[in-house]
This record gives structure tokens, sequence and C-alpha cells, in this order.
């Protein structure tokens, strides 16, 4: 485990992206700015006319922008959150899926915070929540905990990527004040090893609590206010398991595009694929199960109120996003992913892609049945989004993807010294540790 | 200090929209076109609701009932604004601070009264028109909130009045421009706390309502409901 002599030997491959930047590099990058540039300029339009050029409208003020908000922090909670409890649990199988988990939580902050600020009908304003900051709206709950754990992850995914950046230091000519930067002086003496591990195990159970507040405050913007079907004390776990849902769907979509393209085949195993579909199958009852209690307590209750929006989901306006949504987060997952014979790489890829478009539906389909049902009498409202909300929708995927891929050119995307440490110490370890749970006699 | 409200007796209510069109010149709300109503983005601090009431059955009929602010003393908007734009203040009126608001309408989506109007582009009037605007209100911006105000720039200029004369504000001198112009005389105004004053005495009447009163807002527009 010495620190950055020059010789991967067979971890080479994991350099590989990093020191040559190839053709299908940058045609992918030629893409996504095009994207990136309509979303550009279906913004400056945004920013000139106001935010009449999007389909909110009278009762229905939130739209795909907050719905976007609610999807992208669900997704960083792919990273931090299960990288964290990997590394709590010692669960050995972590060690090549971890950074790519990581980068995912760091980069689509940017476009969740994005979306609000998207939203704002003031943008420029929007400094005001701390100039004028007022304590009690959830809006600055979310202020507070989307910034601290942005700061949080941020340093987590710093930390394991010391060592690596100590390797492209020493051996990547260009940009080499970059990485030095980011390598922070590591040498690799046992040392800076001990300091290194414990910032880390100090840092993965700093980030846990920080990333279950950060979506429960993002479900208390809804749960706080008296709307139906909002006001529900569900919510903060709701949101909290919806979030690792969809979080866990991103790595395995990632990590199949990542040992695609980088031939990594041998480092991104068939058994990760399997052990996240168990976690993701687990995830799905849960959800299954949330969505029955919310649905059957106000069912049960029968508030007018209330009632108007169940039946505008089950069998009104909103039945064909929210049937689509338990397709799609329960039916087509628990199909694929209750079977080993089909929990394979494609098999989790396709339950994968079906649960981030069920995720992406339900958070819709909280955000804007309850707008379209306002309490008063008042004639009905209805929302379709503009071309505006979907180019930028467009515009942030493309500008997501964009940063993942520009770190994974930047940086190792599989942690070397973690795969090295996992087959120098990890084997034994772990041999020791099954040995230590068995009778001695 | 006084607690300015309103009482509205919906027996009286001819559903003429005299208010509707009276608030709109006071407050500098920019006309109503085909695009904006089809769009259902049309800004009005008050609306004359209408609804089937008892909906097929014998006691069905068609329920009209004015809706400003209802300035409760309580309000969902106010805690839930994230830079304090929207604010009670000590007389429990509900205000907005047009310059401060960063257009996140947080406060119309829990209003359960649904009062609130969003500046979805900046406000618009014809020539003609721009000469006629009221100079004690101030106009919007694009994207920002906007409510009924109980047109509290009227409290200002009376109190400013009675105090130049050196004697105290009488009940009824302060009125907004919909109670003032309402024809059937259903609406009256003043202060809730005053024994004497004409909305404390409708208010002790036992037709006397408020609007989704179990939600603990305590608004300040009492309705008197209807006899026949």
């Amino acid at each position: 485990m010495s620190g950055h002599d020059s010789g991967l030997g067979r971890d080479e491959i994991l350099l590989e992206p990093v020191l040559v930047w190839g053709k299908g590099f940058w045609r992918t990058v030629a893409v996504l700015l095009l994207v990136i540039g309509w979303a550009l300029f279906a913004w400056s339009h945004q920013l000139r006319t106001g935010l009449g050029v999007t389909g909110l409208n009278g009762p229905v003020v939130w739209g795909f922008y907050i719905t976007n908000f609610v999807f992208f922090i669900g997704i960083s909670h792919a990273g931090t959150l299960i990288s964290a409890i990997l590394r709590l649990c010692r669960a050995e199988w972590r060690r090549s899926i971890t950074r790519a988990a990581e980068v995912i939580t760091v980069m689509v902050i940017f476009f969740g915070v994005g979306n609000v600020l998207l939203d704002l009908g003031r943008p420029e304003r929007a400094l005001n929540v701390i100039f004028h900051a007022r304590l009690n709206s959830p809006l600055l709950w979310d202020v507070i905990s989307i910034s601290t754990y942005l700061t949080g992850s941020t340093i987590y995914l710093w930390l394991p990527l010391i060592p690596d950046a100590a390797i492209l230091r020493d051996r990547c000519p260009r940009r080499r004040w970059f990485y030095r930067i980011i390598a922070a002086g590591w040498e690799g003496t046992p040392r800076q090893h001990k300091i290194l591990d414990r910032s880390i195990s100090i840092m993965a159970i700093i980030v846990l609590p920080i990333a279950i507040s950060v979506h429960t405050v993002v479900s208390w913007v809804f749960a706080m206010t008296i709307q139906p079907f909002w006001h529900s004390t569900i919510f903060g776990i709701f949101f909290v398991a919806g979030a690792i849902f969809s979080g866990i769907a991103a790595i395995i979509i990632a990590m199949a595009i990542i040992r695609k393209a980088y031939k990594l085949e041998d480092y991104l195993r068939p058994v990760h694929f399997n052990y996240l579909g168990m976690l993701m199958l687990v995830m799905s009852l849960f959800w299954a199960y949330f969505i029955v209690s919310e649905h059957l307590t106000a069912y049960y209750g029968a508030e007018p109120a209330h009632m108007a929006i169940f039946w505008e989901k089950m069998t009104g306006r909103f039945a064909f996003p929210f049937w689509l949504m338990v397709v799609t987060n329960f039916v087509i997952p628990v199909a694929i992913l209750s079977r080993a014979k089909t929990r394979t790489v494609l098999g989790t890829v396709i339950a994968s892609i079906s649960v981030e478009i069920g995720m992406w539906l339900e958070r819709f389909t909280i955000v804007v049945p309850t707008l379209v049902n306002p309490r008063l009498p008042y004639p009905r409202g209805a929302y379709l989004p503009s071309w505006v909300e979907i180019s930028l929708m467009g515009g942030c995927f493309a500008g997501f993807i964009l940063c993942y891929v520009l770190f994974t050119k930047l940086f190792p995307i599989v942690s070397i010294w973690e795969v090295r440490e996992g087959r120098e110490v990890g084997v034994r370890e772990t041999t020791e540790r099954v040995a230590s749970y068995l009778p001695t006699a | 200090m006084p607690r300015w409200g309103m009482v509205i007796d919906l027996d009286r209510c001819t559903g003429c929209r005299g208010c509707v069109v009276a608030c709109k010149a006071e407050n500098n709300i920019p006309l109503s076109s085909p695009k904006l109503a089809e769009e259902n983005r049309v800004i009005s601090w008050m609306t004359v609701m209408s609804f089937r009431g008892g909906e097929g059955k014998p006691e069905e009929r068609l329920e009209l009932m004015p809706r400003p602010c209802m300035q409760c003393d309580k309000p969902p908007c106010v805690k839930v604004c994230p830079v304090g734009a929207t604010y009670r203040d000590p007389e429990g009126l509900v205000a907005q601070i047009y310059h401060r608001c960063i257009g996140c309408r947080y406060c119309a989506n829990n209003c359960p009264y649904t009062v609130k109007s969003f500046n979805y582009y900046t406000p618009e009037w014809p020539t003609e028109l721009e000469a006629c605007l009221n100079p004690s209100v101030t106009p919007r911006m694009k994207g920002v909130i906007e409510k009924c105000t109980f047109c509290h720039h009227r409290l200002q200029e009376k109190r400013e009045e009675a105090r130049a004369e050196g004697r105290p504000l009488a009940d009824g001198e302060y009125v907004p421009a919909c109670v003032e112009i309402c024809q059937a005389r259903a609406m009256s105004f003043g202060d809730l706390d005053d024994p004497n004053s004409e909305v404390s005495r409708l208010g002790k009447s036992s037709r006397a309502q408020r609007l989704l009163e179990d939600l603990g807002t305590e608004p300040k527009v009492v309705y008197l409901t209807r006899e026949v």
C-alpha cells in the first residue's frame, strides 16, 4: 500500500480515461453542450419575458422546476449516503463503486439548487434569503441543510481522492498544479494513512444525519403547509426512502455506462449490480408500503379537500402519471429484481431506468395535483409544461452528465488505492473477521 | 390599536362585481386580456366566486361570494415566506414588500383561500390609462406576488387627515375601495375591536361565519350567510 510508486500493474487501466482524452469524449461533450446551449437560450427567454413563458398559472404556481428540484436532490442521496453506509458496515464490495456514487451527490446538488433559482420570479434577489433571512420558513431550512450537505459531501468526496490525486500529480505532466492542490501533500506515509482513514470514518458518520436531514427538510417544504395531501407526517421518511431508492438507481446507471465506456468490466462486476439490485428491491417494497399508507389514510378519512386530490390521482387527470408511477416504481423493479436470474447487469439497468422515471413521476404527482385542487370552490387549475420548462429540464440533465463526464476525465472514477487496499489488506482482514465469528475450539 | 376587518352580507350581494372593478382601478392592477384569461393568469385582488351550492339536491342554487384577502390574524402565508416580504403589521393588516419578494410563490401555495396573484409578465397598461394610475399605490414588477391590502394606503391618508385636524379617526372613515363602491351595501369595514363599530355589531349576528375557520387562520373577513 505504498503511496505513489509509479507502476500500478493491472490497475493501470483505471488511469487511462484520465491520461487519454479520446474522440468519443469530445463527441459526448459536443452533444451535451448543444443541449445546454439550447437550454441557456430558453432560460434567457424566460429571464426577459418572465415566468409567463412556463405553463405555471393561477393556483398552480409550482410545476416542473420544483419537481426537478426534489428529484435531483433525491438523486444526490446516491452517493454520500449509500457510500457512507457501506463504508461504516465494512462492506468490502463497496471499494470500486463508492467514488462513482459520491461524484453523483456533489454534481447533482448544483442542479437541484439550480432548479429553485430557475423557479424564482426574481432570481437576482436570491441573496435576500441571506440578507432578510426568516428562520420560520422551511425554504430557509432547505438553504441551510443543502449547503451543509454540499460542503459535507464535497469533503467526503475529496478525502478518498487524495491518494489517487497524488498518483496523478506524480504521473500526469499536464494539470500538475491542479493535482498538487487536491493531493494536499500526500506522500503515503503510514501516519498519513492513519489520519486519512480516521477522517474518512468521521466524515462518513457526519454525513449520514446530514443526508437524512436534507431530504426530510425538502419534504417539509410541502409538509409544513396546510395543503391537503402535503400536510402529512409521513413525508419526511417517505422522501428519504424515495431519495435512496432513486439514488441507487442512479448509481447503477452510472456504473453501467462507465464500465462500458472505459472497459472496466473487471472492476464493476455483475456482483456489484446484483447487490445494489437487492438494495433497490428492498427500497421498492418500502416505497410501495409508503404509497399505500399515504393514500389509504386519506381515502378512509374521506375529507372532501383530500378526496378531490385522491380521485384526481386515481381516475382523474393525473391517473396516467400516477399509475405509470406505480408500474415503474413497483411492478417492473420488483418483477426484475426479485429473481436472481434477472438480477443481471442488464436487468438492474432496466429496473433502474424504470425507477428513475417512476421517481420523477412521484415528485410530479406530489407537487401538482394538490395545487390544481385548491380548497375553495375556485375554478380548478390545470397545468401543462411549456417548451421552456422542458428545455431547461433537458439542460439540467445534460449539465449534470457533462460535469460527471468531466470528473471521470480528471480523476479515476474507480478508487485506485482503495481497490489495492482491498487486495492487500481487505482480503486478509475479512478472513480474520469471519474466523473471529466462529467458535475457536 | 384597531384591528381592521370586513363584513360581507351574502344576502345583499347581487354579484354585480363593482367591487372587482373598483379594486382594479384603485390598486393599479393591470387590465385583464383574453390571453391572460385563457392562461388563467388574470390578477385580481378581489374576486366574486360563483359556484353551485348543494349540487343535485332540492336546495341547489348559485352561490356568490366576494373574496378579498382574509387578512388572517394567523396568516399561513407569512409563516412560510423566507425573506419576510409578506408580514402582518401591528393593526393586523397582512402586507407585501414588492421590492424584497424573490418570487418563490411559497406564500401562494400555503394560502388556503387562494388570494395571492403572481406577476407572470411585466404589468402593462394602455397609454391612455397610464396617466390614470393611482399615485398612492406602488405598481408591481414582473416576478413578484401581490394581493389585497385592504387598501392600506387609504388608512395612511385618512389618518394623516384626522391628525391634521386634531381628531381621532371616525368609524367608517377609512374603507377600502370595494366597500366604498358596493351599491347593494353588502360590505362594511371598520375596527373589529371597537364595540361600537358597525363591523363588530354585525359580527355578533347569528349569521356571522368565517371561511375555513377550522384551519385556525383567524380570518378578519366575516360573512353573513344567506337567510333565504
